[in-house]
């Protein structure tokens, strides 16, 4: 197969990770949708990584994983420290940097 | 003690220094510990004179390397002291006198409170001019120059709860600094053209240097001289100087401080040698002022400030003896000496007579003295008839030489400045006796509540002392050209020349002159009543009792102009400058309100502008084809 499907695969998925973010109000569907642009990204290093016959970016593509995994982490903690603070966890609720 | 002299500069200063810091507790020893500071000065310098006496005369000068100052690459300044007869006349001048002067006034400032302070200043003074005439360069001379001025301001504004002292002091400090400017421009001139400012350099390097430098560096030495030494145009600040305590009037603006123009350019001799017009602007400065001032002291009712008159006219005697180049800068430092004396006596007679009678200044209001102060009488009769000129007393032996020295030359130049130094002596003659005769003869013109009554003794010792020396000192010096000799390795040997008339017959003419003055003075104000206001006379008169309008011209051609421009530069800065600045400022708020409006606090939409951003980033690079 060619190894440009998994490209598109990779924006197909990026892009709907990026419309959850955007779209949806409750943060641990955006937070999803963030994973998901992530693992799009790793798609993408990956395919590219086959395309040009290098291993750097499986390299960079598990280097993201494990930086995704800390991210996730510390992700889930700030919403559980918004629902405790808020009782909602609405990405629209919290305004307080407004300008 | 050669090596030692450093000390004349150091020890007033740290006394200076206790005096100011130490406070209240000082009261009961500062003044002693003051006039201690003073007098080591003199046993100071007086060795290093014995010592020099002992040298032969090629070898009577001794440099004292300090420190090294700034060293700056190609520029290196060193701090260093130079002792040679000129520098050394000075100190046994300075340390002499103003000892004289600080135990004066430990009896004449007993009342005050201030007391110590008032010492501490004297202290400070002394410091800076033994540091002035010591320095080995200009630069360092620069710096006692400076601390003359200021202490010369600290003791003119020292009563500075009186608004019209303050002011004065505040005149005085302005009009040397338009002094100073001439010091520094000569400097600056030195360094561009020799390459140094010590006073070696200088002399090595005026024979490689233009006649055009040379002028314009001794016309900027000249501008100095006329700040420091109250010589026209710089003149105005003396007259209102005399706010200062009567000590300090004697000791700074009679005796020492105001002779540093004369100091500066009888040292800087080898500039002024090659520059020979800017000599005659010397010159010609000296016998207008000594006219000049002679003219207002003729006309001046306060005591003190007569006598400042006579300070300038006698200072202008000095500066035409040093314009006329080697023949004349012997007979300029013998003057300065022996005017120093009796200045400085008949000044101290004056503070002897306002103690004695309420602080008053007003001639008018004495008369008949000699009788209730009869030690003041003879010491200001002494000096009198020193500054006179009247054989064989100080004044003498100093002024006949400046004048014989005045009518040497060719063409026209000796009969003006041998005519005006001429008239100058008559004039003398004239307002000194007319001072001398409304002080302590004719009828007591005494207000009511006066009492006059003798000084005490520390008052009229160092009177005596003075008026000692107004008398003998200049015979002293005359005989056997002994001051001329002293001086020659510093002034050079000058040669003899012939003035254009006979000498006899400039002697004859001035004591003549002197004798005529002294009559008409009698008559006028000896003899006849004196009316105890001011009678409006003449034009000439009332001109000359406003000190020739000086301060009506400084404030028309400099004041008003100036206060003008910066009136302008005021308005031009608000309307220009400060215009643009705060239009700019005020952009950057009205900005920052635009740019407000994105920052919405939703992170939704904060991702939205991050997606298009990404979008936008995309396009241009796959359409950009980068």
């Amino acid at each position: 197969m060619d190894p440009i499907n998994f490209v598109i695969l990779a924006c197909v998925l990026f892009a709907i990770g990026a419309a959850a973010v955007l779209v949806r109000r409750n943060a641990i569907i955006a937070f999803m949708g963030v994973e998901l642009m992530l693992n799009a990204a790793n798609l993408a290093l990956v395919a590219f990584s086959r395309i040009h016959g290098q291993v750097d970016g499986q390299v960079m593509a598990f280097f993201v994983m494990v930086v995704a995994a800390a991210e996730v982490v510390v992700g889930l903690a700030i919403i559980i420290a918004v629902f405790r603070a808020r009782q909602t966890i609405s990405l629209d609720e919290p305004a307080e940097l407004k300008g | 003690m050669l090596d030692l002299i450093w000390l004349v500069i150091a020890v007033p200063l740290v006394s200076s220094g206790i005096l100011l810091l130490a406070g209240r507790r000082a009261n009961a020893w500062g003044h002693w510990l003051g006039v201690a500071a003073s007098a080591s000065t003199f046993v100071v310098g007086f060795g290093a004179f014995l010592q020099m006496l002992g040298m032969a005369g090629e070898e009577r000068s001794h440099a004292v390397h300090l420190y090294s100052w700034i060293p700056g690459g190609d520029l290196q300044l060193d701090a260093g002291l130079l002792v040679d007869p000129l520098s050394l006349t000075f100190v046994l001048l300075v340390s002499f006198v103003g000892t004289l002067i600080h135990v004066y006034s430990v009896a004449y400032m007993e009342h005050d409170p201030n007391r110590r302070i008032f010492f501490s200043y004297l202290n400070l003074f002394v410091a800076a001019m033994l540091l002035l005439v010591l320095a080995d360069s200009y630069l360092l001379l620069f710096v006692g120059w400076e601390g003359v001025g200021l202490a010369s301001y600290l003791l003119i504004g020292f009563w500075n709860h009186k608004p019209a002292y303050a002011t004065a002091a505040k005149k005085a400090f302005v009009v040397n600094r338009i002094g100073d400017i001439g010091l520094i421009l000569a400097m600056g001139l030195m360094l561009a053209s020799f390459g140094g400012v010590d006073f070696a350099t200088v002399a090595d390097g005026v024979s490689g240097a233009s006649t055009a430098t040379l002028t314009a560096t001794g016309l900027a030495l000249l501008l100095a001289a006329c700040g420091k030494s109250a010589q026209f145009p710089l003149q105005s600040w003396l007259g209102d100087a005399m706010a200062g305590p009567t000590p300090v009037s004697a000791l700074i603006h009679a005796a020492t401080m105001v002779t540093a123009g004369v100091y500066l350019i009888v040292r800087s001799a080898p500039v002024f040698e090659g520059a020979p017009d800017a000599q005659l602007v010397v010159a010609a400065v000296g016998a207008l002022t000594l006219i000049m001032g002679a003219l207002i002291g003729m006309a001046k009712d306060d005591i003190k400030k007569a006598l400042a008159a006579s300070t300038m006219s006698q200072i202008g005697y000095m500066m035409l003896a040093a314009g006329l180049g080697p023949i004349g800068y012997a007979f300029a430092i013998f003057h300065l000496v022996t005017h120093g004396f009796f200045k400085a006596g008949m000044f101290l007679g004056a503070g002897s007579v306002m103690h004695g009678m309420n602080d008053q200044v007003d001639m008018r209001r004495f008369g008949a003295l000699r009788a209730a102060m009869v030690t003041t009488w003879v010491t200001f009769g002494l000096g009198w008839l020193a500054i006179l000129g009247v054989p064989p007393f100080s004044g003498f032996w100093s002024k006949d030489k400046i004048i014989e020295a005045a009518f040497v030359g060719e063409g026209v130049q000796p009969w003006i400045l041998g005519g005006a130094a001429l008239v100058g002596a008559g004039l003398t003659a004239f307002y000194m006796s007319r001072l001398f005769f409304m002080t302590f003869h004719g009828k007591a013109r005494w207000t009511d509540d006066q009492h006059p009554h003798e000084s005490p003794a520390l008052m009229t010792v160092p009177m005596i002392i003075l008026a000692v020396g107004s008398a003998f000192l200049g015979l002293f010096l005359a005989v056997g050209d002994r001051f001329a000799h002293w001086l020659e390795p510093v002034t050079g040997h000058a040669e003899h020349h012939d003035p254009v008339m006979p000498i006899w017959l400039i002697m004859t003419l001035t004591l003549a002159l002197v004798a005529l003055g002294v009559w008409e003075a009698w008559r006028r104000y000896g003899a006849a009543d004196v009316p105890t206001e001011a009678p409006d006379v003449s034009l000439a008169t009332v001109a000359a009792r406003n000190d020739f309008f000086q301060d009506s011209v400084n404030r028309g051609v400099f004041e008003r102009p100036g206060t003008h421009l910066t009136r302008t530069l005021v308005y031009a800065d608000a309307a220009v400058i400060d215009r643009a600045v705060n239009g700019g400022a005020q952009g950057w708020p009205k900005t920052g309100e635009a740019v407000r409006r994105a920052q919405s606090g939703q992170v939704r939409s904060y991702a939205a502008t991050m997606v298009v951003g990404l979008v936008i980033v995309v396009l241009i690079v796959v359409l950009g084809g980068l």
